[in-house]
């Protein structure tokens, strides 16, 4: 904690706050996804998981990407790394990383799309441009190796360093993560930690290459609420110290609030809704993330009032709504247009977009974000309990 | 429900346990589960691993009871000795029967044991695990019908049309297999398996846990209008404060085998009295970016000890900001603190702990 104050303090964490008020226009865009399409072909047709999604990371900034399971919000994260098992595959879009250039000097973008997952450029990317870290550590850790030794592999892929160094690097690491007695534990083997150590492993081994860009898919989803606490506060630190961007994947609004700047709200393979989170909370445009905030149980409030639910079920991917992809389950369905016309994105604000008719985009009545205030439907939740 | 009775609870459990309270549907008094750990080829007992180290606590009939704890408290390994699933080592738990007559569930005979797993009945908390994928769902709900009441036929297929519906599923799916349904609606079958019986009290072990929220809520919305139906007792067991505190009338909390503190959920939320309510409820994320702020949060150091070696005195102080010297040597015991509330803290009266409001 103190180690990070003080490298804030000397200007060392870039921009990781000046985006605090809505609509200030962050850090600079890092990773810039644009129409990306990921489809799994599989004997029963073929799955849209990931269907036209534009998303920018910014430097410094951690933009928290949220839905239900089997919204896309992993598949997408996979896809910039290219990491998508068969059937699965990138088949259209563009997935832009900006590299080097950080202090003002050239940079040059690279099209991470275009690449051959098993290749040689996409394997320099990961690990050193954009690391990952998975819901269950134990399932990407080595059994047999100790924490030390896959550490020290992981650096010596990326940097030119002996071995001797790079176990120096990897004890300096685990402290950095509060692993306590680094020096000791660095032989140990994964077993031998508790969950959230484990996870702060993760952490440590995907901090070994400097990253600009963190992935973490559900991080804290597996852990208990205390340890949950924990990592996320040592995520924080750690942009706060080292001025990463963090790609924050995970179906909890809770931890969304904590640790968003940005959110992207993901349906069925589409981002319907984002913006800075400020907005997402307080002025939620799309009838979905009305919903899913209404639906969530607050603590500190009273209980026993009856919760909003979303009727029915997320439709099978393989077999999509036509027309806007949430209009079998929202109550602001509107026949004729909703299951028509495949909502647009609508610009709201600066960094703020909808898709939803609601906010205009196909011609129809109440187009245009100044009328879409009146045109969107208060929630009723007499109206809306689910079955 | 059980909200009105506002007396303090006089029947305490453990203080001779003479004259129990007719409100009291289940009780248990020092309950203790201890699982020995073996070395060596003769497999000596080398130790004990206390999951559940001398548990008192009563529920009563009509409330829903909330039992949160981190991973690895015994609150599951509680819920199971309460179905009778394991033995327990130690200890007693009582069950007023529907006749009246009060059950100590670790000596049931065969025909008490039959009444007793009638009245008694489990959710679990992963539907894909729960429901043998080669039943359809009307072996999966009819069979504790068929067994329990013989009935067969058309009268089964009556019985299970009437759950199905209950539960929100249509009957019409009666044929079909656990596979065919999304994870909420094998939860509501699993829900329509542990009601077949009329159960008077249901124990849902992490029930929702695993439920996307906007599956989450239709599940919630479920389990309390069936309790307000069918006059049900709930033994509500996860590690979710949210939904507990939404679902429950009097909420539990353990750390390390033990009840640290039990008390009505709403002065549990507003000002807990034990030091590490404290820091649970602080460390729930708060849906409101508004919220976000380090000072509120009581980031609790290093992990729960291990239980088959916890520490001396206070089974909380390694990790209790407030811990003093006679938190190591004495241990705290769960005792009364203001009416209807317990809690095992020295300094239960003294600290000003928050909570969320």
């Amino acid at each position: 904690m103190r180690a990070g104050e003080r490298a804030a303090e000397a200007g060392g964490a870039p921009a990781a706050q000046a985006g605090g008020a809505p609509g200030a226009p962050g850090g600079e865009v890092l990773v810039e996804l644009r129409g990306l399409k990921t489809h799994f072909f599989t004997d029963e047709g073929t799955v849209r998981a990931v269907d036209g999604v534009d998303l920018e990371i910014r430097r410094g900034r951690t933009l928290c990407v949220v839905g239900e399971s089997g919204c896309g919000k992993s598949i997408t994260a996979r896809s910039i790394l290219q990491l998508v098992e068969a059937p699965g595959r990138v088949v259209d879009g563009r997935i832009l990383l900006r590299r080097g250039g950080a202090d003002g000097g050239p940079g040059e973008v690279v099209d991470l799309a275009g690449l051959k997952p098993g290749g040689k450029e996409i394997r320099s990317v990961r690990g050193k441009d954009i690391a990952m870290i998975f819901q269950e550590p134990m399932t990407s850790l080595s059994l047999v190796h100790t924490v030390g030794n896959q550490m020290v592999e992981a650096i010596r892929v990326h940097n030119d360093v002996g071995k001797r160094e790079a176990r120096e690097r990897a004890v300096e690491l685990l402290g950095m993560v509060n692993i306590p007695n680094p020096g000791r534990l660095v032989d140990s083997y994964p077993f031998q930690f508790s969950g959230g150590m484990r996870q702060r492993v993760m952490i440590a081994m995907a901090l070994s290459c400097d990253p600009g860009l963190l992935i973490a898919d559900e991080p804290t989803t597996a852990l208990d609420v205390t340890t949950q606490a924990q990592i996320m506060e040592l995520l924080k630190r750690l942009q706060r110290e080292l001025g990463m961007a963090i790609m924050f994947i995970t179906h909890d609004m809770g931890v969304v609030a904590e640790m968003a700047d940005d959110v992207a709200i993901m349906y069925l393979g589409k981002v319907v809704e984002k913006g800075p989170v400020d907005d997402i909370f307080h002025d939620p445009k799309h009838p979905y993330t009305r919903a899913l905030l209404e639906s969530i149980p607050k603590i500190g409030h009273r209980r026993r009032e009856r919760l909003r639910s979303i009727k029915g079920i997320v439709p099978d991917p393989a077999n999509r709504p036509a027309g806007c992809v949430f209009h079998t389950r929202c109550d602001a369905f509107m026949p004729g247009r909703c299951d028509a016309t495949v909502p647009p994105p609508v610009a709201l604000g600066p960094d703020r977009q909808v898709r939803c008719l609601l906010y205009g985009g196909d011609g129809g009545p109440a187009p245009g974000a100044p009328d879409a205030q009146t045109a969107a439907p208060e929630p009723t939740p007499e109206s809306s309990h689910g079955d | 429900m059980a909200t009105e009775t506002t007396r303090p609870e006089e029947h305490a459990p453990g203080g001779g346990g003479e004259a129990p309270d007719e409100r009291v549907l289940l009780e248990t008094e020092g309950v203790r589960v201890h699982f020995p750990i073996r070395k060596g080829f003769r497999q000596k007992v080398v130790g004990q691993v206390k999951a559940v180290d001398g548990v008192d606590l009563s529920i009563r009939a009509g409330e829903t009871l909330g039992l949160v704890g981190e991973s690895g408290c015994g609150k599951t390994t509680l819920g199971s000795a309460v179905m009778r699933a394991r033995e327990i080592t130690g200890g007693r738990i009582r069950f007023r029967a529907s006749d009246g007559r009060l059950l100590d569930v670790s000596r049931l005979g065969p025909d008490d044991l039959r009444a007793y797993r009638r009245e008694v009945r489990m959710i679990f908390q992963d539907p894909h695990a729960s429901l043998n994928p080669r039943f359809t769902l009307l072996e999966i709900i009819g069979e504790p019908i068929r067994v329990n009441e013989g009935l067969s036929g058309s009268a089964l297929e009556e019985r299970v049309a009437a759950m199905l519906r209950k539960v929100g599923l249509r009957p019409e799916y009666m044929r079909r297999y656990p596979h065919a349904f999304s994870g909420g609606e094998r939860q509501r079958v699993s829900i329509a398996r542990a009601l077949a019986l009329d159960p008077r009290l249901v124990v849902a072990d992490e029930a929702v846990s695993a439920l996307d929220v906007s599956i989450r809520s239709q599940i919630l919305n479920l389990l309390q209008d069936l309790q307000d139906e069918l006059n049900l007792t709930y033994l509500f067991i996860s590690h979710d404060l949210s939904v507990v505190e939404y679902l429950c009338d009097r909420v539990a909390v353990m750390y390390l085998g033990k009840i640290v503190e039990l008390s009505e959920t709403e002065p549990l939320y507003a000002a807990p009295r034990h030091p590490y309510t404290e820091a649970l409820l602080s460390a729930v994320p708060k849906p409101d970016p508004r919220l976000r702020g380090g000072e509120r949060r009581i980031v609790l150091t290093g992990d729960v000890p291990d239980p088959s070696d916890p520490p001396s005195g206070c089974s909380f102080r390694t990790r209790c900001r407030y811990a003093t010297e006679r938190c190591a040597a004495e241990e705290p015991p769960l005792r009364e603190v203001a009416p209807g509330r317990r809690a095992a803290c020295h300094y239960a009266e003294e600290l000003e702990l928050n909570g969320v409001v």
